[in-house]
């Protein structure tokens, strides 16, 4: 028997008002792979992140993580909504870095990095703190671990929120635009580690991306998302090098000349 | 501003106070004085803390608690903010007895001016909470913590930073608001120079002893809570 995909989204579709966001997709991740999700702004990659993250509800479909049904529960037999244990039951396995950063700007490196370790999973501080330096000495910011988000910079930032998901010990990760806020200098710094990431562990990686650089190099697979569905999808090198469809080389060429 | 001018205006006011105290047309109105600033005090100290408590509890509850506690918070702030502090005073203290509930003046005092303060603090909480970006709560629920712990520990933390300042106003305001327990028997600073003034008719002596007195109360009110921003603003690791 197959094993189930890490994450499979079955027919999913989601709305904003009568606007038609994501649209009856259908994707399955396999265990370990490397996605790139590419598309025009607003064509839904965010959104699709975002379900799976649990932070928005699907309108209809069904999203599986490790074969378990996210967007409901079966409870004797029967299908039922599901309830907030459900909900961060599944939410454990996912972990998701945001353009934005989002790190908690009263508490240090090391406290955004602690404190969810501590909390949910319940670890004591100290090895809350071992994991954490560790992670921290992986992004390469075990010297700035006292220092507060506001004394950091983007991509000192971004480095952090990647290893406070990271202390989560997820299955999944997500990555949404994560360089799309930064200098163009340190753009580097915060590829590089999701590189490491990818060779190194075992994690099943989603990566929303307008660098098509890093897409084709990092990427097992890409996904071109447009209007909510999936218009194109193939190994990297085949989809850079050879599009199938009209509107991906049309996308292509438009990010190509923007630069 | 800094503290520094807060600092030396607090100086010179205590300094003021000391000299006149030493003057023999004020030296004897000193004692009286006293007691009743000590008066003043307890119920500004007793009426800031339960105001605190009950503006958060309210604040959080119009918030985040299930409907009917979201009411409950929603009709005191209104119930509060909607009446003054002196028929509230006066409905605890004259009105209830009738219902066969006596409380003592010193705790109708706290409770009715630390209950008002308390209900216009709600909103002051309600307003730096929604403030903290919904981002925050999203960088949390993706850590998988819940909500209470986001709200404890993610969202109160950074929300405290913008309150600091109107509660200082809201103290300020308590302090000034105890002059009304004199009705309800309290033996307050105000009180004290009243019932001084009808005896002896000294009311330039003892009127601008009270006038020292508020002023040193409020300011060091005003510098505590500045203190209290900065540190809260370290916190954030920027600087003050
Ligand atoms: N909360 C919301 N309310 C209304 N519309 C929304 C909301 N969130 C997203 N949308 C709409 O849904 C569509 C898809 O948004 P989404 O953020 O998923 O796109 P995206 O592919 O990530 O775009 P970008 O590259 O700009 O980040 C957009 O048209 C957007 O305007
Ligand atoms: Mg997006």
């Amino acid at each position: 028997m197959m094993q189930d995909p890490m994450v499979r989204f079955q027919n999913v579709t989601k709305r904003h008002g009568s606007h038609i966001v994501v649209d009856g997709l259908n994707l399955d991740v396999a265990r370990n792979e490397k996605v790139a999700i590419i598309g025009a702004s607003g064509s839904g990659k965010t959104s699709l992140l975002r379900m799976l993250m649990a932070l928005d509800p699907v309108d209809s479909g069904e999203i599986f993580i490790e074969g378990e049904p996210l967007t409901h529960m079966e409870r004797q037999g029967k299908r039922l909504p599901p309830d907030m244990a459900h909900i961060r039951r599944m939410r454990g396995k996912v972990g998701m870095v945001f353009q934005s950063f989002n790190l908690f700007p009263h508490l240090t490196a090391m406290g955004n990095c602690i404190e969810a370790p501590m909390r949910v999973l319940g670890l004591t501080r100290a090895a809350a703190i071992e994991r954490a330096t560790e992670l921290l000495e992986m992004v390469g910011l075990a010297s700035r671990k006292d220092y507060y988000p506001s004394q950091l910079s983007g991509g000192q930032q971004q480095r952090v929120a990647i290893a406070r998901a990271l202390a989560m010990r997820p299955k999944v990760m997500l990555f949404d635009e994560v360089t799309s806020a930064l200098d163009p200098e340190t753009v580097g710094e915060v590829l590089t580690v999701i590189r490491r990431l990818g060779e190194e562990h075992d994690l099943t990686m989603m990566v929303v991306t307008h660098q098509m650089g890093f897409a084709r190099e990092f990427a097992d697979r890409v996904c071109f998302l447009h209007q909510g569905r999936i218009c194109e999808e193939a190994p990297a090198r085949d989809f850079f090098h050879n599009p199938q469809n009209e509107r991906t080389r049309a996308f292509l060429r438009a990010v190509l000349e923007a630069g | 501003m800094g503290v520094t001018p807060l600092a030396i205006m607090l100086g010179l006011t205590a300094a003021a106070l000391w000299w006149l105290a030493g003057h023999e047309d004020y030296r004897p109105f000193m004692p009286g004085l006293v007691e009743g600033a000590a008066v003043t005090m307890r119920i500004t100290v007793a009426g800031a803390i339960l105001a605190v408590a009950a503006a958060l509890t309210a604040g959080l509850a119009r918030l985040y608690a299930p409907a009917p506690l979201r009411w409950l918070a929603v009709t005191y702030v209104e119930l509060f903010r909607g009446t003054s502090a002196l028929v509230q005073l006066f409905w605890l203290f004259f009105v209830l007895p009738q219902f066969g509930v006596t409380i003592d003046a010193f705790t109708v005092a706290v409770l009715a001016l630390g209950l008002n303060v308390g209900a216009y603090g709600a909103e002051v909480v309600r307003g730096a909470v929604l403030a903290v970006p919904l981002h925050q709560w999203e960088a949390g629920l993706a850590l998988n913590l819940s909500r209470r712990q986001i709200v404890a520990r993610i969202i109160l933390p950074q929300a405290v930073v913008a309150m600091i300042p109107p509660w200082g106003n809201l103290f300020i305001e308590l302090l000034k608001g105890t002059s009304l327990v004199s009705l309800i028997t309290l033996a307050d600073l105000t009180f004290r120079a009243q019932q001084m003034n009808q005896t002896t008719m000294q009311t330039g002596p003892i009127f601008t002893l009270v006038l020292l007195g508020y002023l040193f109360m409020s300011l060091t009110i005003t510098i505590g809570m500045r203190l209290m921003e900065r540190r809260a603003i370290r916190g954030l690791g920027r600087r003050a």
